[in-house]
């Protein structure tokens, strides 16, 4: 059923990507104070607007977050705007391609083929996707549109490839999901630690936060596979081996215990479970930790004390720690580090994950992941089920019990437990693990509905796409990785016959007879609802109104009252969110990788983002200086290597695992650790990263392990 | 109108990305046969001036740094001009505004001697040329000039001096 209707050389020719490089000319009629949509930063941006079209943009020096500053994503984000692929109508599948269809049309046989699949199979028979570039309040609604209007227990998000290892973490073990500390108390640390982590690259605006910590003084240390940007300014780098990090951090952990670097007092008032931890981290030593991860015993040491001897430290991590198998017991082990350190909760002290999505923050805290609610609320919790039941103006048995994962979703419909899908802002294709079984599961739906504003690689695959909006043709609020509340002002209407997400939502919600509780003329009356569903739960938004945002450039949540000033920082004076008020020290297991190395596939791989481009591409393919800015995937490989292949740097190189086979450009730079090979995941077809990577996922977080496959290399025939 | 390159990419993963760096005696304006590139009062040297600029490459030539670049389409030198268009009316220019890890910034070498670890420089030395510059280099404390010629770094004999910058 939803095989491509026409050949992918057709349809590329018809919906692109085709680079856009028009470079409106003449005069803004106003500037709009709003956000950069290209990752969790959520930099304050001004876009020009000219005859309802968004033509250019201005620093907004005044925002504090980034104060005017941008990385090319941002000087080049309004070029999406305009564009020659963008969808201005609905288009329905035929047997020969896609036509325009009218919106009666689309929307009433969405509504109606999601409705007969449910009366077939059942209520969770379909699944619905969302997207953690979403504005909070369309996350929000979402969320609420699965639970109420289709009443399946399947929904669940893009975010899911994001932080969710990290959240699960710190939920455990300080009793929220939050970066615990303010951006501001990075200039005020000692030292900085940043473990997998490629700040330069995908958070560049964090980078000048770095160079002021160390104008300040503060020592850095680096741990990567690769020598990222900011690894070359670093007092210590530490080369880890891909999926080792773990024992990285236990023998970490296990100096510090062992040199009695630890912070007692604070270990005894704050904390439960330290002896177990330290425990497990007994037979960690150095030398042990170095046979695993490839750094040395030494550099382990030295790491060891410069963390142990500060009280000022800021340990950041993104994704290098969380696309594990064990991402989880990664970011267990870094919150145990500076819980056994007493660098927490403090100025300057604190770890904090580095979230990657542009509301990857807000866009998981209100009811699109598989098993919480609004207010960051367990989906399984009476009490929280009943709160937002009443806000709903349901029943709480009528709000379905947790679902699937992102990953487990396409795993049941390649297994036909999941006949149709509803999907927004979400290019599975490109941005699943092993995307050969994302593409013959898609094949096998019997209905998929697409909401988005470009035909995706994905939405190549629906029978229906309807047009939606660009996060600045909608207003709403995104909380960007501080957990700092903003706002997203509209700046244009969406064109042609394109429609606001919120509203295809909720007229999706009128035709499937559930009209009543989606009632909502304007994102704000969205919001006002979020901030009565999000009361009392760990993410509060009570006291956060769309004037307060404006007037104080955005508020931090928790903020239980519309008198409270919001909370920058976390768990000052020792107060953890959990009930005992204290955070608790996990027990951490090595394990190894979902795909290990063996002799037929010796070498590591490895996969990330460049910082011209922005996860699947799906934006960020259109807009023609991103693209000449870095055009092609190429695989980064280490001279040793290069060499032991008989390959050059420009020669193509076929990379192979245990699901595919990728050819591309060889890199050879000295950059990366010599058993491993990097290639970046933006790009689709036979050009995709992820046609390696494999479907292992973390038990807890349900993340996959984009960050560790076993390969081997070949050089390939054919001129570079 | 920057010039931006990995420096080695085989060996680090540095960049440089190079404004004009507004000679107070331009190569660029002394190479010009049709008196198209100015010096202005406030010390900016400009891009070439449309009705002049006959296209002939020589101040891309000339410039030590490399800076001024032929736009075909226009038939014209183009190059930084500090954005005059935004520091005429109290703005930074746009790469300093916007520059992520503020490598580019747009303050008085006074003012960010007192913030950042390195110095600021502006005397730069090409063979037998020394060139003193509006816009700064940051260089590592102690460093009083910069040579950008590789012979300048180079071991010629015993009772030579090398100067190591870096």
């Amino acid at each position: 059923m939803a095989k491509l209707p026409e050949t992918l050389d057709a349809l590329t020719e018809q919906f692109g990507p085709h680079l856009n490089y028009a470079m409106p000319e003449g005069p803004a009629e106003k500037l709009v104070k709003t956000h950069c949509c290209f990752c969790g930063q959520q930099c304050g941006i001004q876009l020009k607007v000219r005859d309802n079209r968004v033509i250019g943009f201005e620093p907004w020096e005044e925002f504090p977050f980034n104060r005017g500053m941008l990385c090319p994503k941002g000087v080049k984000r309004y070029m999406q705007d305009s564009h020659p692929d963008r969808l201005l109508e609905p288009l329905m599948r035929t047997a020969d391609g896609f036509r325009k269809a009218t919106w009666e049309e689309g929307l009433d046989f969405t509504a109606r083929r999601l409705r007969e699949l449910q009366e077939k199979y059942g209520r969770d028979a379909v699944a619905v996707y969302g997207g953690a570039s979403l504005t909070t309040e369309k996350a929000y609604l979402l969320g609420k549109f699965a639970r109420v209007a289709l009443g399946t227990r399947h929904i669940d998000y893009n975010g899911r490839l994001c932080m969710v290892s990290a959240g699960t973490a710190y939920k455990g073990a300080l009793g929220v999901d939050r970066a615990p500390n303010p951006w501001s108390d990075i200039p005020k640390a000692e030292v900085l630690f940043a473990i997998g982590a490629n700040i330069g690259e995908c958070a560049p605006i964090t980078t000048d936060y770095v160079w002021r910590a160390r104008d300040n003084g503060a020592k850095l240390i680096v741990a990567d596979p690769r020598f990222t940007p900011i690894a070359r300014n670093t007092d210590l780098y530490l080369p880890v081996r891909p999926g080792t990090d773990l024992a990285l951090l236990m023998a970490m952990l296990h100096v510090i215990v062992r040199d009695g670097l630890t912070d007692a007092d604070f270990i005894a008032a704050h904390t439960t479970g330290f002896e177990k931890t330290a425990e497990s981290v007994a037979p960690w030593t150095p030398q042990r930790a170095a046979a695993v991860t490839g750094v040395p015993p030494d550099a382990i040491e030295r790491a060891a004390h410069l963390i142990g001897e500060s009280r000022r430290v800021m340990i950041m991590h993104a994704r290098g720690l969380e696309h594990q198998s064990k991402g989880v017991e990664n970011c267990e082990a870094v919150v145990a580090i500076a819980l056994a350190t007493g660098n927490i909760g403090r100025e300057g002290a604190g770890c904090v994950m580095i979230t990657g999505q542009g509301n990857g923050q807000g866009g998981r805290e209100h009811g699109q992941k598989c098993d919480q609610l609004p207010g960051q609320r367990s989906i399984t919790d009476p009490a929280a089920r009943a709160h937002v039941a009443s806000v709903w103006g349901i029943s709480p048995d009528e709000i379905p019990g947790p679902g699937y994962s992102a990953v487990e979703i396409m795993n049941a419909i390649h297994t036909g437990e999941i006949k149709g899908l509803l999907s927004i802002c979400f290019n599975p294709l490109v941005s699943l693990p092993d995307a050969g079984f994302t593409r013959e599961a898609l094949e096998r739906l019997e209905f998929f509905g697409v909401i988005d504003f470009f035909l995706s690689e994905t939405a190549m695959h629906a029978d229906v796409v309807l047009a939606g909006s660009l996060q600045e043709e909608e207003e709403g609020v995104t909380a960007n990785v501080e957990a700092r509340v903003i706002h997203i002002q509209k700046a244009v209407d969406p064109p042609g016959h394109a429609r606001a997400d919120s509203a295809i939502i909720c007229d999706l919600a009128e035709r499937l007879g559930r009209g009543r509780y989606f009632r909502f003329r304007e994102p704000r009356e969205i919001f006002e609802e979020l901030r009565e569903a999000s009361r009392g739960g760990l993410a509060d938004y009570y006291g956060i109104t769309y004037e307060r945002i404006d007037a104080e450039k955005g508020v931090f949540w928790p903020c239980p009252s519309l008198d409270h000033p919001g909370t920058p920082r976390l768990f000052e004076e020792g107060r953890f969110f959990h009930e005992d008020g204290k955070a608790h020290f996990m027990k951490l297991a090595w394990r190894e990788s979902g795909d290990p190395v063996d002799e037929q596939f010796p070498i590591y791989l490895t996969t990330g983002r460049v910082v011209s481009q922005y996860l699947s591409g799906a934006q960020t393919r259109r807009i023609g200086a991103l693209v000449d800015q870095y055009p092609e995937p190429k695989v980064e490989l280490h001279p040793k290597l290069a060499e032991k292949h008989g390959i050059r740097n420009g020669d193509r190189l076929t990379v192979t695992t245990r699901r595919s086979s990728v050819t591309l450009e060889a890199m050879v730079v000295r950059t990366v650790r010599p058993d491993t090979v990097f290639i970046p995941y933006h790009w689709p077809g036979k050009r995709s990263a992820n046609l390696l990577t494999h479907r292992t996922i973390d038990p807890r977080s349900k993340i996959p392990e984009f960050k560790v496959s076993a390969c081997r290399l070949e050089k390939a025939g054919g001129a570079a | 109108m920057i010039n931006f390159d990995f420096v080695d990419r085989r060996e680090t993963i540095a960049t440089a990305a190079f404004v004009c760096w507004h000679c107070d005696e331009p190569t660029c304006a002394q190479v010009c046969p049709a008196d198209a590139i100015k010096k202005y009062e406030d010390g900016i040297v400009g891009s070439s001036l449309k009705p002049r600029c006959i296209a002939c490459s020589n101040c891309v030539l000339a410039c030590p740094f490399g800076i001024p670049k032929l736009v075909a389409p226009a038939e014209q030198m183009m190059k930084c001009d500090m954005c005059y268009d935004r520091t005429s009316v109290g703005k930074r220019p746009m790469c300093a505004t916007v520059c992520p890890s503020q490598a580019l910034a747009y303050v008085t070498p006074e003012a960010i001697a007192q913030t950042r670890r390195e110095k600021p420089v502006n005397t730069f030395q090409f063979g037998s040329q020394t060139i003193t510059t509006k816009v700064f280099m940051m260089a590592p404390a102690g460093v009083e000039s910069i040579s950008i010629d590789v012979a300048d770094y180079t071991w010629e004999g015993e009772n030579e001096a090398v100067p190591q910058a870096f």
